[in-house]
């Protein structure tokens, strides 16, 4: 029997609403097409997706971002495939560690007012996956939905 | 919740970016180190980070970044001389590990003769 492969989303700060929505959506999707998926974030970020999924229909597993990360360093768990969440310079800053701790293949997932500018500072190699959506999750969605899984 | 947030720390930046807190421990120690993102320290904190990742050393004082996702990069200052001499100790293994890889690295044979160094 094949393993699973395993697909983490890294969230950020939630105070972007169209976080949340587009975490619940990928997840959703990366199930569908077989993967085993993990949602980390801050202790806020992933009671914001517990009570919006009470069953757990959509959300399985949850992680504690910086547990997370300690866990993928000292290899006891790591991923295919990471979408890492950004807004700001401190889910940039997480991007770039998940970048270079994981072997995971890194989709850079960067919304918010200012989308466009801070994907041009990423570095790192990741796959950017780029709309200036902040209430309305549609234009990520969009974006989303052009990744071939 | 690290324990960090436990130990005696002094606050030198906060809520900046990472880019401004790696400058400010480049400026403002007397020895900068760099490590990867990841680099543990004070038991079970990991180092979140873009690299290079830089980590100072004041007198007896460490400074480092610590990055909260919604409050931005902080400069800490902690005094720790066991933090410090692995942060030391770990520069050692880089460079002894960069020595060590020196001559693979090289990708043809030295040159034999001065004419060959011309014929280069």
């Amino acid at each position: 029997m094949t393993e699973c492969k395993k697909a983490l989303l890294a969230m950020g700060c939630p105070e972007v609403p169209v976080q949340t929505s587009i975490a619940i959506y990928l997840s959703h999707k990366l199930e569908a097409a077989g993967y085993d998926v993990t949602i980390a974030g801050t202790d806020a970020a992933v009671k914001l997706l517990k009570v919006a999924d009470p069953d757990g229909y959509y959300v399985k597993k949850t992680a504690d971002l910086d547990q997370l990360i300690a866990d993928i360093v000292e290899k006891k768990v790591d991923f295919d495939l990471c979408f890492a969440f950004m807004h700001n310079d401190a889910g940039m800053t997480y991007g770039a560690t998940f970048s270079a701790i994981s072997r995971a293949k890194l989709y850079a997932v960067v919304f918010g007012r200012n989308a466009e500018a801070m994907a041009e500072e990423i570095e790192y190699p990741a796959e950017k996956i780029i709309a200036k959506a902040v209430h309305n999750p549609n234009p990520l969605k969009n974006k989303i939905d052009k990744v071939i899984l | 919740m690290s324990c960090i947030e436990q130990l005696k720390y002094k606050l030198y930046l906060e809520r900046t970016s990472f880019k401004e807190a790696r400058e400010y421990i480049e400026k403002n120690s007397e020895e900068v180190y760099y490590v990867d993102p990841g680099y543990k320290i004070f038991k079970d904190y990991y180092i979140i980070g873009a690299p290079p990742v830089a980590m100072g050393v004041r007198g007896k004082e460490m400074l480092f970044t610590y990055v909260k996702p919604c409050h931005g990069t902080f400069v800490m200052g902690i005094d720790s001389e066991e933090e410090i001499n692995r942060l030391r100790e770990n520069e050692k293994g880089k460079i002894k590990r960069s020595l060590k890889k020196g001559p693979k690295e090289r990708t043809e044979p030295a040159p034999s003769s001065y004419d060959e160094i011309w014929r280069r």
